[in-house]
Formats: C-alpha cells, sequence, structure tokens
C-alpha cells in the first residue's frame, strides 16, 4: 500500500497525559501512528481525542495553561524533549481543523503561500510551482486556476476545507492531523474530502479524529476507541482500544467498544 | 398551513403590527435615531447662523489669516485670522496621534494576545479607568508636575542642542506651556481609548484565524503579524481616529497647558493655542458681536475639521476592510 516513493514516517505515544491547568483530561495514552496509514480517532463527546490529536503537534499547549506529560515520537525524535521548538514540529505535523478556515484578509494564493514564506521561500517563480503543486494535490486546481487573487472567502466551504488542506501540505509536513474536518460539510464535500485522504496516503501519514462512525469505517486502516469515564469528579477520557478498523469494527475487543459501535452510549 | 388560518382570524395592516408592538417600537427607536441627526444640523445651523457676521466680514481668508487681535485700541482695529487656531489644533493633535496610536495599539496587542489571563483584567480594568478620570485632571497633572518636568528633561536639552539646527525645536524656552507638552498630555489622555478598542477588536478576531497560523509554525509574533492585525485593521483605525477627535476637541486640558497664545511660533516647545481652547477662554468675555461672530466661525470650523478627518478615515477603513476581491461579508 505505502508506495515507497515517499518517505515513510511513523509516530510513537508514550504515556501522553493531557492537562488543562491542573485538570489531566485524559489518561496517558500509548498509540502508534504507521506510516502511510490512515489512523481514526474515534469516540463519544469530551472523551480527549480531540485533545490527543492537538497534542500530537505540540497545538495542545498554545491554549492558555495547557500542557501536556509523556513522550510523542515522530520517527526518532521526542517532539517533547528539552530544546525543540514547538514551531518546527508544527511545520513537519501539519494540522487541519475542523472549521473550513481561509485566512480572511489574503487571496486564494496568498492562503497557500503564507506557510511557505513562513519558511522563508521568497522566489516568485518558486512560489507559483509550489502554489499550484498544493493545490493540484488537493483537487482544487482546476476550480480555482482563475481567481488565486480571489478571497479564500470566495470559495465554498468544501473548497474552502480543500484550500486548509493545500496550506497545509503546501509545506511538505510528515504527518497531517485532521480534526473533524468533515463535521461542518455537506455530504458531496465530505465525500470529495474522503477521496482526497485516501490519496494523501500514498505520501503522508494521516490521523483523523471523526464524530462519524462510518467515515472511519470507510477510510481508516486502524482505528483507536476513545471513551469518558464519568464516575470521578472530573470526566476522563481513556483509550480503550486500538487495532485495525476492520476488527474494531467487526470484532471489538472491548465491551465499551462494542457498545459504542452499536449505538448504546455515545 | 390551514391549521393556522382556521384558529386565529388573520389581522391586517395597522392593526396587526401595533398588536405585537412592532410599530410602535420600530417608530419609537427610527424617532432616536432622528434625534441624532437633528442634533448634527442643528449644531451646524447655530454655529453658522452665530458666525454670520464674521463670515461675511472675512469670508474663507478667515481660514488663512494669521492675525488674532479682539482689542480694541486708538492705532489698531481688531482682527480675527484663525490659522493660528488651526494651525495649534492640528499640530498638537498631530503630536498625540504620533504618540499615542503606536503606543496603545502595542498595548491593546498586549493586553489581547500575550498578557497572562490572571493580569488581563486587573490591567484592562486600569487602562478603561484611566479614560474615565475627567480632562481638567489631566490638565491640573500637566500644569503641576507634568510640564516643568518636560521641559527640564526633553525640551531644553532638545532645544540646545538639535533645536539649534532645526527651527521646530527651537529654544530658548521661557515658559513651560507650549504645544509640545500639550501634544505630550493629549497623547496620554487618547492612549487609553486607543488601548481599549484595540483591545476589543483583537480580541474579536476567531481562535480560528490565529490557530492556522501555529499550525503553519508560526511564532506568537508572526500569528499577530500575519493573521491578527490584517483581520482587524478596520478596526484598530477606527479606535485611533475616535482618537484623534478626542485630541482635536479636547478643550479644558489644553487651554491649562498651552500657553494660549495667538502668535504663531515656529518652534513646537513655545506657547500656542487650539480652536477649542481660544473659544473656551474668549466666548465668555467676547469684547464686541464681531469678536462673538469670530468665535462661532472658529467652532464652526473646528465642527468642519473633526466632520472631514471622520469622512478620512471612514473611506480608509472602507479602503483597507475590503481585502482581496470576492470576500463576503
Amino acid at each position: 500500500m505505502a508506495a515507497t516513493a515517499h518517505p515513510a514516517h511513523s509516530m510513537t505515544v508514550r504515556g501522553l497525559k493531557p492537562f488543562y491547568a491542573k485538570r489531566q483530561a485524559v489518561q496517558a495514552v500509548d498509540l502508534d501512528v504507521r506510516a502511510h496509514e490512515i489512523l481514526a480517532l474515534i469516540g463519544p463527546s469530551g472523551c480527549g481525542k480531540s485533545t490527543v490529536l492537538r497534542c500530537l503537534n505540540r497545538m495542545h499547549e498554545t491554549i492558555p495553561y495547557a500542557h501536556a506529560e509523556g513522550s510523542v515520537k515522530l520517527d526518532d525524535l521526542d517532539i517533547y524533549q528539552a530544546g525543540i521548538d514547538a514551531t518546527l514540529v508544527r511545520r513537519k505535523i501539519g494540522m487541519v481543523f475542523q472549521m473550513p478556515i481561509a485566512l480572511r484578509t489574503r487571496s486564494i494564493y496568498e492562503n497557500i503561500a503564507v506557510g511557505l514564506r513562513l519558511g522563508g521561500m521568497n522566489d516568485r517563480l518558486e512560489l507559483d510551482r509550489r502554489v499550484e503543486q498544493a493545490l493540484r494535490s488537493a483537487n482544487l486546481w482546476d476550480e480555482v486556476k482563475d481567481k488565486l487573487q480571489l478571497s479564500g472567502l470566495a470559495l465554498s466551504g468544501g473548497q474552502q476545507q480543500r484550500l486548509s488542506i493545500a496550506r497545509t501540505i503546501a509545506i511538505e509536513p510528515a504527518v497531517i492531523l485532521f480534526d473533524e474536518p468533515c463535521s461542518a460539510l455537506d455530504p458531496i464535500s465530505t465525500l470529495k474530502i474522503e477521496e482526497l485522504l485516501l490519496q494523501l496516503r500514498e505520501r503522508y501519514t494521516l490521523v483523523i479524529v471523526t464524530h462519524n462512525m462510518q467515515q472511519a469505517a470507510r477510510i481508516s486502516d486502524r482505528t483507536a476507541v476513545f471513551m469518558v469515564e464519568r464516575g470521578q469528579e472530573q470526566p476522563v477520557g481513556l483509550l480503550v482500544e486500538e487495532g485495525s478498523t476492520e476488527q474494531i469494527f467487526s470484532k471489538p475487543r472491548d465491551r465499551r467498544t462494542e457498545e459504542y459501535i452499536s449505538g448504546k452510549v455515545g | 398551513m390551514a391549521n393556522i388560518q382556521a384558529t386565529s382570524p388573520k389581522p391586517t395592516g395597522w392593526a396587526h403590527r401595533l398588536q405585537h408592538g412592532d410599530l410602535f417600537f420600530w417608530l419609537l427607536t427610527l424617532f432616536f435615531a432622528l434625534v441624532i441627526i437633528g442634533l448634527v444640523v442643528a449644531v451646524g445651523v447655530v454655529t453658522y447662523n452665530g458666525s454670520a457676521e464674521a463670515r461675511a466680514e472675512y469670508g474663507t481668508s478667515f481660514l488663512t489669516q494669521s492675525d488674532w487681535n479682539p482689542i480694541e485700541t486708538d492705532l489698531y482695529q481688531p482682527s480675527y485670522g484663525a490659522w493660528p487656531a488651526i494651525r495649534g489644533t492640528l499640530l498638537s493633535s498631530l503630536i498625540a496621534l504620533l504618540l499615542a496610536a503606536p503606543t496603545g495599539i502595542a498595548i491593546g496587542i498586549f493586553l489581547s494576545e500575550l498578557c497572562p489571563l490572571r493580569l488581563r483584567a486587573l490591567l484592562g480594568f486600569t487602562v478603561e479607568l484611566l479614560a474615565a478620570i475627567p480632562s481638567v485632571i489631566y490638565g491640573l497633572w500637566g500644569v503641576a508636575v507634568f510640564s516643568p518636568w518636560f521641559t527640564n528633561a526633553i525640551a531644553n536639552p532638545l532645544a540646545t542642542s538639535i533645536g539649534q539646527f532645526i527651527p521646530w525645536l527651537a529654544g530658548p524656552i521661557a515658559v513651560s506651556r507650549g504645544l509640545a507638552v500639550t501634544g505630550v498630555i493629549l497623547a496620554i489622555m487618547i492612549l487609553p481609548t486607543i488601548a481599549a478598542i484595540t483591545r476589543d477588536v483583537l480580541q474579536a478576531v476567531p481562535n480560528h484565524q490565529r490557530d492556522v497560523m501555529l499550525a503553519l509554525g508560526s511564532t506568537r509574533w508572526e500569528v499577530i503579524w500575519l493573521s491578527v492585525l490584517p483581520y482587524s485593521r478596520a478596526g484598530i483605525i477606527g479606535g485611533v481616529m475616535l482618537g484623534l477627535g478626542r485630541a482635536l476637541g479636547e478643550t479644558m486640558a489644553a487651554t491649562m497647558l498651552i500657553g494660549n497664545s495667538t502668535r504663531i511660533e515656529e518652534s513646537i516647545f513655545y506657547p500656542a493655542t487650539t480652536a477649542a481652547a481660544l473659544v473656551a477662554s474668549e466666548l465668555p468675555n467676547s469684547n464686541s458681536t464681531m469678536h462673538e461672530s469670530a468665535l462661532i466661525y472658529l467652532a464652526l470650523v473646528l465642527f468642519g475639521i473633526t466632520l472631514i478627518l471622520n469622512l478620512a478615515a471612514r473611506y480608509l477603513v472602507w479602503q483597507t476592510s475590503r481585502g482581496p476581491a470576492g470576500a463576503r461579508a
């Protein structure tokens, strides 16, 4: 499945504990993200799956008083070890958000170029080439090639989400994290994004948080199921099961997974 | 649908609208909205009519003539030229704007983007408190504390060094009242306005505009410079213009600090006057109907200046907030 032409990057999560101030939001997580796979994180609201995702590229700590403990390795490098620059981590591990976001004051072209410029690229021809490449990779080029100077807000929601993806892949990350990328989109736009994710798997390693179990079943190779424990004074999320998507949906090992999949909880 | 029609008789026209209070409420709010327009027109009409005598005598040359001398003696006829007051108004406000805009915007950025949450409420409250201090207190503090210090620590050293080569910084400084010190006090007065509005405008920027930039590997500074500030440009300009409006019209602190001299001096360390200060200090004891009329004419000019600057600001906001074509607001 993995195209050998593209470098293979994997992630290893060990004992990851996300905190909001003093409150631990999720019990220690151990998780493996294999090269050129789509790993889906599913679970009911409040189970901490988005929080865990945001720990994978150190976006979690941009929230005031939030921090994470434990180790998250990209290949062999622990991104939480001392001396690592979080801004560089985020350029290697990109993120696409739930809301399709066009930077309001920028044109379609500049929405893509902004990340390249941040990396110090100023050559106009090189920028043109990379912007086109990114838009082609996001299946958006044909729809926007004649209006690159228009505002990103002139695009539909689905197009803006592919614009967000193009912006992320323009800087050639190793891994891309998706935080419910389709939950604000209509079914047709959702389908286009899902097709795109399957294409991107050839080149990148993908992690996707989704509310939509059918979506996880359709596109992911492996699935991690999160639950929320409400017994304590503060509800705490926990990872209950991780396995191939086929196994998770056909013969889950954990009773809670089975109840969630069959719609009894969550 | 059928059900609704069957159970309730269809109300018609006015009765229906009155029944729900919509029309009444609409008329009420319309009335208050029209009051605003009425007030602006009334101020314009009163100053226009009141200045008839001076307008007939001087016409538009009133704007450019630089002698203001209301005293009638055996040798001199009184004469009224508005230029010293217009010049003082524009220059003192310009000094205030140059100092307060960058500082105020920086404070707003700190409060919204960088300040620890625990400190934010306290600092924000203090900034709003500064905006609420009556201007006479700023004037008093300026006269008693700030202007002597300013003269010793800033004006004199400047005047005796580079002021020897640059005429508008020249000395010797005889009194501690002048254009520059007024500009600085005006800057302090409008600083909280600019800071508070900048903070509010920046806090209204949706977080996802920041998250996108962070996820691309931006530093905090790059997030602010490349995403947050462009997004809120129009609002920040609006805040600066509100501050400028306050500086242009400020009367009490200016009267106390500027020295009220209608002579035009090149150096900004010398006494001058502003339109508001001149009207406030001379109108209560005007010598003649012409004197009174000239002062009202000056008020009309000040009204015109603020109107023009506000329109220019509107245009600037409209120009800069459009962004790339095709954006749906």
